[in-house]
């Protein structure tokens, strides 16, 4: 192993040997071996290019939806293999937020918010169902914005609130792990800010692996941080650790805008 | 005043007159190219208008005596079209019941498959299937339906030619319509742990929900009026049949019969109208969904 990829004390998700290609043998991923902590933001930064959210997507497979990608090496979700999980499982226990806000146009928030266990016809009482909507809702903090409205269209919604939406999508699930792709990268400065706190707050109930183009938002909000370059992790630690005293010239390159 | 600001005087009196010119020869054009079916209108209306009432909906199409009595009596022909509105009806509702799943399957397999060979194969198949002549089709559904299936004309036939006629356009409008819908939602849909027909059937389909009626109303509106392919296959009947392995009327098959009998000239100009007016509803209800999903 790599001395300049620390462990971590309370691992939820170990990463082993983990290769990914898009074209054969051109791998865009090369062996990656790393622990992720629970409860803690980890941010995964690195130049365009570099196979950071190719190392995201594969943590929920969401990578089978393209038949040509080759995967090897294992990925353990609480010390169990996600390739002996069925898709609807992990991705009950792994949810992730794209790029873009994505919210299903033809569905209002409500049933945006509830898509999950409508999707999959997982049968809630509707008690139980307004109380996950409620809840979700508050935890974005998006309920006193949207109470009113919840059986409108959520495309209606700005960019930020369509984004907190879907964050509200994903921890309806209740899930262990929530994966989140460049998340603020279509959003205006306050509506960064707004979901930000909110990805803090919520590493309190959840794991939160966010990939990140932009240095001082993983530098504002990590407790961990990978830097990739190339397709390898060059490091990974303590973000504070990583920004004051990074051990690898080119994560030091890197930081200080040499590149990337 | 020097020669030059003479000079440039009258070349922007060329410029202007030649701005002109091109102007009114645009607007000349157009009215040109719309003026047709303001006449076929216009023509329908002024010829038509005059069968067009209550009973030209209730009643079935009159024999030649009847309209030859009220010819000669200077009347309203009586009787109206009944049978053909009701077969029309019949054949393209079930046309549609076949057509619309097989062909929103294919767009679907298309736009999963693209850039593969067994696809584009299947695409220009579906696009030479659109320039096949329609009384080909009739034919090919003759061999099909009436001798084997039906043994006899049927409405069945006919709507197994017409359904054939639509296959490409709804194909080619699934396949249009999902490439519009961005990734991100079907990824949206697949990070729930949705399974893919799922995520297609509930996710795709609703979102793209526009689109595909769209397609549809203008496959429809195709066909509604399709002659010839329905000769070789429902063949016409005066009586009003919702059997769909009986020979049935349609409302451009009674227009042919009409045009055949002189006492009947009348009745040619109202089912025309009512045809026309028809299928200018259906376009003009898709163009409105069409710019619903474009705001």
């Amino acid at each position: 192993m790599n001395e300049n990829i620390d462990r971590v004390d309370n691992p939820i998700i170990k990463i082993e040997n983990l290769s990914i290609a898009y074209d054969k043998d051109k791998f865009a991923v090369k062996d990656i071996n790393v622990e992720i902590e629970k409860n803690a933001v980890t941010a995964i930064m690195g130049p365009s290019g570099c196979g950071k959210s190719t190392l995201l997507r594969a943590i929920n497979r969401m990578h089978e939806l393209y038949p040509q990608i080759e995967t090897k090496g294992d990925i353990l979700l609480k010390d169990e293999n996600i390739m002996d999980m069925s898709t609807i499982m992990l991705r009950r226990k792994i949810g992730m937020v794209f790029q873009r806000p994505n919210p299903f146009p033809t569905m209002s928030i409500y049933d945006n918010v509830i898509a999950g266990y409508k999707l999959n016809g997982i049968k809630l009482k509707k008690n139980d169902r307004d109380q996950i909507v409620e809840e979700s809702l508050i935890s974005v903090a998006l309920w006193d914005e949207v109470k009113d409205t919840l059986f409108k269209k959520g495309s209606f919604l700005s960019g930020g609130q369509q984004q907190r939406l879907c964050i509200a999508r994903t921890i309806a699930y209740k899930p262990d792990v929530i994966l989140l792709d460049e998340p603020t990268s279509a959003l205006d400065p306050i509506a960064t800010a707004r979901v930000e706190d909110l990805l803090v707050k919520l590493k309190k109930d959840y794991t939160i692996v966010l990939v990140t183009h932009n240095m001082s938002q993983a530098a504002r909000i990590s407790d961990k941080s990978m830097f990739m370059y190339m397709g390898n992790l060059i490091e990974y630690g303590n973000t504070m650790k990583m920004f004051t005293n990074p051990r690898n010239p080119k994560t030091e390159q890197y930081l200080t805008g040499k590149f990337g | 005043m020097s020669s030059a600001t003479i000079q440039y005087n009258t070349r922007s009196d060329y410029r202007k007159r030649k701005n002109r010119l091109f102007y009114w020869l645009v607007i000349a054009m157009s009215a040109i190219t719309v003026s047709p079916i303001l006449l076929i209108v216009y023509k329908l209306i002024i010829q038509g208008y005059k069968q067009i009432n209550w009973s030209f909906f209730t009643k079935v199409a009159p024999n030649t005596l009847e309209a030859m009595t009220a010819n000669a009596q200077g009347e309203v022909i009586p009787g109206g079209i009944l049978n053909g509105i009701t077969g029309t009806f019949l054949i393209v509702v079930m046309a549609a019941i076949i057509a619309i799943p097989v062909g929103i399957m294919i767009g679907l397999f298309l736009y999963e498959n693209q850039g593969k060979r067994f696809a584009s194969i299947v695409r220009d198949i579906s696009d030479i299937l659109q320039g096949v002549p329609s009384i080909v089709l009739g034919l090919i559904a003759y061999m099909w339906v009436v001798k084997p299936v039906t043994h006899g004309f049927s409405a069945l036939a006919g709507s197994v030619a017409l359904a054939i006629m639509m296959l490409p356009l709804i194909i080619r409008s699934t396949e249009e319509t999902m490439k519009m819908i961005p990734t991100s939602l079907k990824e949206a849909g697949l990070a729930l742990g949705v399974p893919y027909y799922k995520v297609i059937l509930r996710v795709l389909i609703p979102t793209g929900f526009s689109g595909l009626s769209t397609g549809i109303l203008l496959a429809i509106s195709r066909i509604i009026g399709e002659t010839a392919p329905l000769m070789l296959t429902t063949l016409g009947s005066s009586a009003v049949n919702w059997d769909v392995t009986k020979p049935t009327s349609a409302i451009p098959l009674l227009v042919w019969e009409f045009y055949n009998d002189p006492n009947m000239a009348n009745l040619i100009w109202s089912s025309s109208l009512f045809l026309m007016g028809f299928v200018l509803v259906l376009n003009i209800i898709s163009k409105r969904i069409a710019a619903k999903q474009n705001r």
